[in-house]
């Protein structure tokens, strides 16, 4: 499963299934950020060929590409180059870079780079790759002692050191130059780990030396023994593709490669991304704050759910201590979001960690541009993370700029697929990246809102949303109680009734009832909204309980909720609809759910409650983009 | 097992088409490699991998070097596969 979120680049969104004809149909004149949006997708290496055919095409026809910046890569290495080259360049779009690569001749790394007129040094690269794995260095096992071992590894060194001699004089581009993967076949089994003379042994020798030239110098280390090893020697070789082909690794992982490639070169291209945004419910704590209470929300020793968000938070933290700046953008009340940072005795993050803390009702794009604009830095410098596949779509659609990373369900991989994501991939750790996360701390602030952003009603339209209305019963009676019990935030009366009473609800010919369930492209949202009216048969219908989870705010549930009511109170003669808003100190997010659904406000008591009116006949309400499927309702 | 190989042209016909990026290229059993645009050295490892992973099944070295036609694929995904 782990091998998935490598090889399958799982914190990318799947591509969609009409890639070829969106490639094929990039509008004119927007091509460069038309690509960037199709190469945010996962692509496979297939894929990836196809958008390096139309780089090539489009620098053929002279097509500008901004906001594309161009990049030109050398590549040196053993292997048949082709393949690395088609999968960097095809990449190389969701980095905002528009790479053209230049490789060597087969095998003549070391030729190439000291010719200062080879291919490779006449095209005046940004960058040259230096790829030479295992086999072409020299590296043969030996048991005649330590220091033939050492003669090999130095020479090894040697070679490498000429080649990136070679590229400072002859063009002067910066070396990215990888570490060796070791092969997955041991000679003697746990001993190749001592023994000096062993391919382990000497590859891992030949590595520090890699690390320490590289630390000493202006070029760029690539840990390919790192990348390997994360993903498994076993399935990082691919023997039969190196005598078939001479493929330097197994093809499967040629996306997975060249994207680690194309974040080095943006990192040297100053585009690698400096904030985090976080949502909080789900994400940074198990449950939801507003509902659950502190004492409710998951996060302790433990509990298996509880320490999975521990542990984010302490990735979360760490990222931070390296200089990313935090900031978060959470559905909820500004101080019950604040609480658990204030008063949960197991947070890892701390308020003062957050620059901007953004808890409202209002949606997450335009919140998310405001947190941008507060810390004056643009959005290609965001990374969001969002437990809510509803919100990480709309952010995408509305802020293609943002990344946002794709969670997996279980809160356990989190961080493994936050870090899996690389998108704060640095090339040098500098002072002031450290100490950059402090400049903009200190208080948590909020930023203004201004102008929204993204179109909603066009997003809603295309999650394919289907609403199922039915009246309470017997199969849905446990989970009507347990929402009617567990609602404290969309809850407009805070009434509670046990299983029983809502069993008498049900039959109840007076009382008309309404148990919601909502389906859209992400999946089934189960059970998300709760409607009790009472005087079915007279001409008032009071609203008893009107209650919704949060995780469907923003959907126009709500109206919809409203016409299916209207629709039935109309039927049934009454005249009008009465709703009441008791507050608690939980509710406060639907004080004006009655003002914004268009009723009238009748009485205002001493309490803060308040009474609303709509009348019903001749009120129409247009139902937002939904699929309506009714049963057991006429 | 007739089923299953008869289903063989039509699921390879969907790898060549994206491995040559061609909406309307049609496979027949005679073909070979001269009869189609592009088709050379490179792209033939890369349409070998992508048989080889639409059909969740692996070549040697030896059994890809004796193929002649499209003809030959398709008998050799049959076999790997039943």
């Amino acid at each position: 499963m782990s091998n998935d979120l490598f090889a399958d680049l799982g914190w990318l969104p799947r591509a969609p299934a009409d890639f070829e004809a969106r490639l094929r149909g990039l509008a004119s004149g927007a091509e460069g950020s038309g690509l960037q949006l199709l190469a945010s997708h996962a692509l496979d290496e297939n894929r990836l060929v196809k958008v390096a055919r139309y780089l090539a095409k489009a620098r053929a026809a002279g097509t500008a590409l901004s906001p594309l910046t161009p990049f030109t890569l050398g590549v040196i290495t053993n292997s048949t180059t082709d393949f690395l080259c088609s999968a960097i360049a095809g990449t190389s779009p969701r980095f905002g870079l528009n790479v053209t690569c230049v490789a060597g001749a087969y095998d003549q790394g070391l030729q190439e780079s000291v010719d200062p007129r080879s291919a490779i040094n006449a095209a005046r690269p940004n960058a040259v790759l230096v790829g030479i794995d295992w086999r072409g260095l020299g590296l043969r096992p030996t048991t005649r002692g330590g220091e033939e071992a050492d003669a090999m590894v130095a020479g090894a060194l040697a070679h490498l050191n000429a080649i990136r001699a070679g590229i400072h004089a002859g063009s002067g581009a910066v070396c990215i130059v990888q570490t060796l993967a070791p092969p997955a076949e041991r000679v003697f089994g746990s001993l190749d780990r001592s023994v000096p003379g062993s391919l382990v042994s000497m590859i891992d020798a030949v590595n520090r030396g890699i690390a320490a030239a590289v630390r000493d110098s202006t070029d760029i280390l690539f840990d390919v023994d790192g990348l390997a090893a994360t993903v498994g020697l076993a399935s990082w070789h691919a023997p039969s593709e190196w005598n078939l082909a001479k493929l330097p690794f197994a093809s499967r992982l040629l996306p997975l490669f060249a994207d680690h490639v194309c974040r080095l070169l943006a990192s040297m291209s100053g585009k690698s991304r400096r904030c985090l945004i976080l949502d909080l419910d789900n994400t940074m704590w198990g449950g939801v704050i507003g509902d659950d209470g502190l004492s409710g929300i998951r996060l302790a020793q433990g509990d298996a759910d509880g320490e999975a968000y521990l542990d984010f938070q302490q990735y979360v933290l760490s990222l931070r201590d390296r200089g990313i700046v935090l900031a978060v953008s959470s559905k909820n009340d500004d101080l019950v979001a604040r609480s658990p940072f204030r008063e949960h005795p197991e947070m890892r993050v701390k308020e003062e960690h957050i620059a901007v803390f953004q808890a409202n009702w209002n949606d997450k794009a335009t919140n998310i541009a405001a947190i941008a604009r507060e810390l004056s830095l643009g959005l290609q410098s965001m990374v969001f993370v969002d437990d809510n596949p509803f919100e990480r779509e709309l952010v995408r659609q509305a802020l293609p700029e943002v990344a946002v990373v794709e969670l997996p369900e279980d809160p356990a991989l989190y961080a493994r697929t936050l870090g899996a994501s690389g998108h704060f991939e640095l090339t040098a750790l500098s002072r002031e990246d450290l100490d950059r996360a402090s400049f903009y701390e200190g208080n948590a602030r909020r930023a203004e809102l201004q102008k929204s952003v993204g179109n909603l009603d066009d997003y809603l339209a295309s999650l394919d949303m289907e609403i199922v209305l039915q009246p309470f019963d017997e199969i849905g009676r446990a989970r009507i109680a347990q929402l009617i019990n567990k609602s404290n935030q969309f809850n407009l009366t805070t009434r509670r009734y046990s299983e029983a009473d809502v069993a008498a609800l049900t039959d109840d010919p007076t009382c008309f009832t309404l148990q919601v369930r909502l389906i859209d492209h992400f999946g089934d949202n189960g059970m998300i909204s709760v409607v009790v009216c009472r005087g079915v048969g007279g001409e008032r219908w009071d609203v008893d309980t009107w209650l919704m989870s949060c995780r469907v705010l923003g959907r126009k549930v709500e109206q919809m909720v409203l016409h299916e009511l209207l629709r039935h109170a109309g039927a049934a003669n009454a005249r009008e609809i009465v709703g009441t808003f008791i507050p608690t100190d939980r509710n406060g997010m639907v004080a004006e759910h009655y003002a914004k659904l268009g009723f009238e406000l009748a009485r205002r008591g001493e309490d803060g409650s308040t009474s609303w009116r709509l009348t019903v006949p001749g009120t129409v309400v247009t139902p937002p983009p939904m699929r309506i499927t009714r049963i057991g309702l006429p | 097992m007739s089923d299953v190989k008869d289903a063989i042209p039509a699921r390879l016909t969907t790898v060549f088409r994206d491995v040559f990026d061609d909406d309307a290229l049609e496979v027949h059993s005679a073909m070979t490699a001269a009869d189609v645009d592009g088709w050379d050295s490179l792209t033939h490892v890369r349409l070998m991998l992508s048989v080889e992973r639409a059909f969740a099944t692996k070549f040697t070295a030896s059994e890809i070097g004796r193929l002649k036609t499209v003809g030959d694929l398709v008998e050799l995904i049959a076999r790997k596969t039943s």
